[in-house]
């Protein structure tokens, strides 16, 4: 039984993440306790479920650089909110989605009528999701409310004294959600068509003014519900945070085997994307030597990897099609 | 001449615009004294701050009008400043530092050019390698200090003056004279805008398109150390976190202010600088009017939403339009009027 090529990158991650787990461990062993792993999820429970909406993005083809400043305006404008209007955190959480589902939906619609690069486009988008939350407070607002501190010590203990929090669980929903959608919906289906080109996508039927504003819609839905798991872990907003995340979670995305020309991936994939940046972070933590700088690089090493592998892989299936 | 002041008419009328508006909430916005040894007052300070942004912006033109786009350029701004910090503390002296600064920019354009032009990455991608990696570089440099220095000569780069105008600015309009003139004196321009236009074609007319997409970054590359040194030699210090933080964001918009297509092709070096020095204005407007700084990205984020619907491809066809039948009226009221 031969494995279809396009699923080298989805194993090469995985294959990537489990040895450098298990390098790790033979170094420190105490790294395979489910304290260490609960950590791992809770701490990049946002840059994941961000990461999910820019997978969706990327798959089309496009790439959404509002993510960050959409994280940091939600984080204020829950913050602002719950000081300032006497709202339950609910409602505010769905005053807030409603608005960046907007927000990412009227990004798409531009992307579409002005026929522009998306680049460009979610660049004035970052511009603008930041500088409204400036004009909110520039200050760092704490949160607390009773509700909150409910939120944040809600976990589940696992065997071995892990904290699997609601944060954690969150994301790895967020991303079974996204795989389901991508991989299992018409919508989907129609995501990955505009992927592979406009025109094609155009002649299969695809409703690609559509498509795009709900591509870039689901981005600011995950973006949203990324900032109040943010403002949850950080217990305040802050106009300033999350500065780059948006670089952070396309990387993660490349890592995790997604083709940046669209068209090729899977969401399962930019899981393991996340999770293997969180494992560097993590190593370094436990080695104690290394500085925090080390992570960018071997990052910015990883992304190279991952990119030429895809290259070649590119060539290769392209080989393989001309030869039959 | 005439051909290139008509082209950038739009963005002088906009940069006279800004210009007016700062001037109705800060009347002294033209105020210029002369404090003994260099000339001092806002406009001053604008040709002077927009220095940064101008040079990125010499070098991102050229790259976006091979349809490319350089992401690194605020990070490689961020290692040259180190390099330069780290070589004139060793005691490399001026040169050195200045030079082992340019050649790490370089360095960086041709790690980006051959990405770009030999392995064939998207640009875009292949950029974002050194973004997310190249502060890390930096730090590995200045070992997570901001590295300082006192050296009083590598500082005139930043502070210094020449027959009272500040050197970052008579650096930035040098360097953008001098490439101007070399992209239009020479066929140089037009082979870049022929492989923005479309690369295979431009190679099949004979145009080496491998060696000039990489000396292209490679350009980028060195106006962004330029702009390196000016920032380091400014504070006096190598800070690389926050060195060119956001800098190619900044001069990305600089191109697209100036009326460059995103989408390559026609490239205007003037076009850019102008948008440039719209961008610094509205910056040091803000600041001076008393506006909460606040407002600065807001106002940013609506100017690329206006510009971005002035040079919508779907809507191009509708200006034609109009335009047409604005001509053909005249036309029609000549012909009933002789």
């Amino acid at each position: 039984m031969s494995i279809n090529p396009r699923l080298y990158p989805l194993l090469a991650t995985i294959g990537i993440f489990l040895v450098g787990y298990l390098i790790s461990y033979l170094q420190f062993p105490a790294m395979l306790s489910t304290r260490v792993i609960g950590n791992l999820l809770t701490d990049n429970a946002y840059l994941g479920i961000v990461a999910v909406g820019m997978t969706i993005v990327i798959l089309s083809g496009g790439i959404d650089l509002s993510v960050g400043s959409v994280i940091a305006f939600s984080g204020v404008f829950i913050a602002v909110m719950l000081r300032d209007a006497s709202l339950h955190p609910l409602a505010v959480f769905a005053l807030l989605l409603i608005i960046t589902t907007a927000f990412g939906a009227a990004m798409g619609w531009l992307i579409h009528a002005l026929a522009m690069p998306a680049f460009i486009v979610t660049l004035a988008g970052m511009f603008l999701a930041r500088g409204v939350a400036y004009m909110m407070t520039i200050d760092s607002v704490a949160i607390s409310h009773p509700f909150y501190s409910m939120l944040t010590s809600a976990y589940w203990l696992m065997p071995g004294k892990g904290r699997l929090t609601l944060i954690g669980v969150l994301m790895l929903i967020s991303v079974l959600v996204g795989a389901i959608i991508a991989h299992r919906t018409r919508f989907g289906a129609a995501v990955f068509a505009l992927g592979g080109g406009e025109q094609t996508a155009r002649l299969m039927g695809v409703n690609v003014g559509r498509t795009t504003v709900l591509i870039y819609a689901f981005s600011g839905l995950m973006a949203g519900l990324s900032g109040i798991v943010f403002s949850i872990y950080t217990g305040s907003g802050y106009p300033l945070a999350t500065v780059g995340t948006e670089l952070t979670a396309i990387a993660a995305v490349v890592i995790g085997g997604t083709i940046l020309t669209g068209g090729a991936g899977y969401v399962i994939g930019t899981l393991f994307g996340v999770l293997t940046m969180g494992l560097i972070q993590t190593y370094i933590v436990f080695d104690g030597t290394l500085s925090s700088w080390w992570t960018k690089i071997v990052i910015g090493l990883l992304l190279l990897v991952f990119i030429l592998l895809q290259k070649g892989l590119l060539r290769l299936t392209a080989f393989g099609e001309a030869r039959t | 001449m005439g051909q290139t002041f008509r082209r950038i008419t739009p963005q002088l009328v906009t940069l006279a615009l800004v210009v007016l508006l700062v001037t109705v909430f800060f009347p002294n916005f033209f105020a210029i004294g002369f404090d003994g040894t260099r000339f001092v007052g806002p406009v001053v300070d604008v040709l002077k701050r927009s220095a940064p942004v101008a040079l990125l912006g010499v070098g991102m033109t050229l790259v976006i009008a091979t349809r490319g786009i350089d992401l690194s350029v605020g990070t490689v701004m961020a290692i040259s400043g180190a390099v330069a910090a780290w070589a004139i503390t060793s005691g490399y002296g001026l040169a050195g530092a200045v030079g082992l600064a340019i050649g790490a920019g370089l360095l960086a354009g041709l790690w980006n050019g051959c990405l770009v032009a030999i392995v064939g990455i998207q640009p875009i991608v292949a950029t974002l390698i050194l973004m997310t990696s190249g502060r890390g570089i930096a730090q590995l440099i200045t070992e997570g200090r901001i590295l300082t220095f006192s050296d009083p000569n590598l500082a005139f780069a930043g502070s210094g003056s020449v027959l009272g105008i500040p050197f970052p600015t008579i650096l930035w309009i040098a360097t953008a004279v001098v490439v101007a003139l070399l992209m239009r004196r020479t066929a140089l321009g037009m082979l870049i805008e022929a492989t923005g236009i479309n690369r295979a074609a431009s190679a099949l007319a004979g145009v080496n398109a491998t060696v000039l997409l990489i000396a292209v970054y490679m350009a980028s590359g060195f106006c962004a150390s330029l702009a390196g040194i000016v920032a380091t030699a400014d504070i006096r210090g190598a800070d690389a976190n926050n060195a060119g933080l956001w800098l190619e964001l900044d001069a990305i918009l600089a191109v697209v202010i100036g009326g460059n297509s995103l989408l390559g092709g026609r490239f205007s070096i003037a076009g850019t600088m102008i948008g440039a020095l719209i961008i610094q204005t509205i910056n040091t407007g803000i600041m001076l009017s008393g506006f909460p700084s606040e407002y600065n990205l807001v106002i940013k984020a609506v100017l690329v939403l206006v510009i971005l619907v002035l040079q919508s491809p779907n809507l191009a066809a509708d200006w034609l339009f109009l335009k047409s039948l604005v001509k053909a009226r005249r036309a029609n009221v000549r012909s009933e009027t002789p």
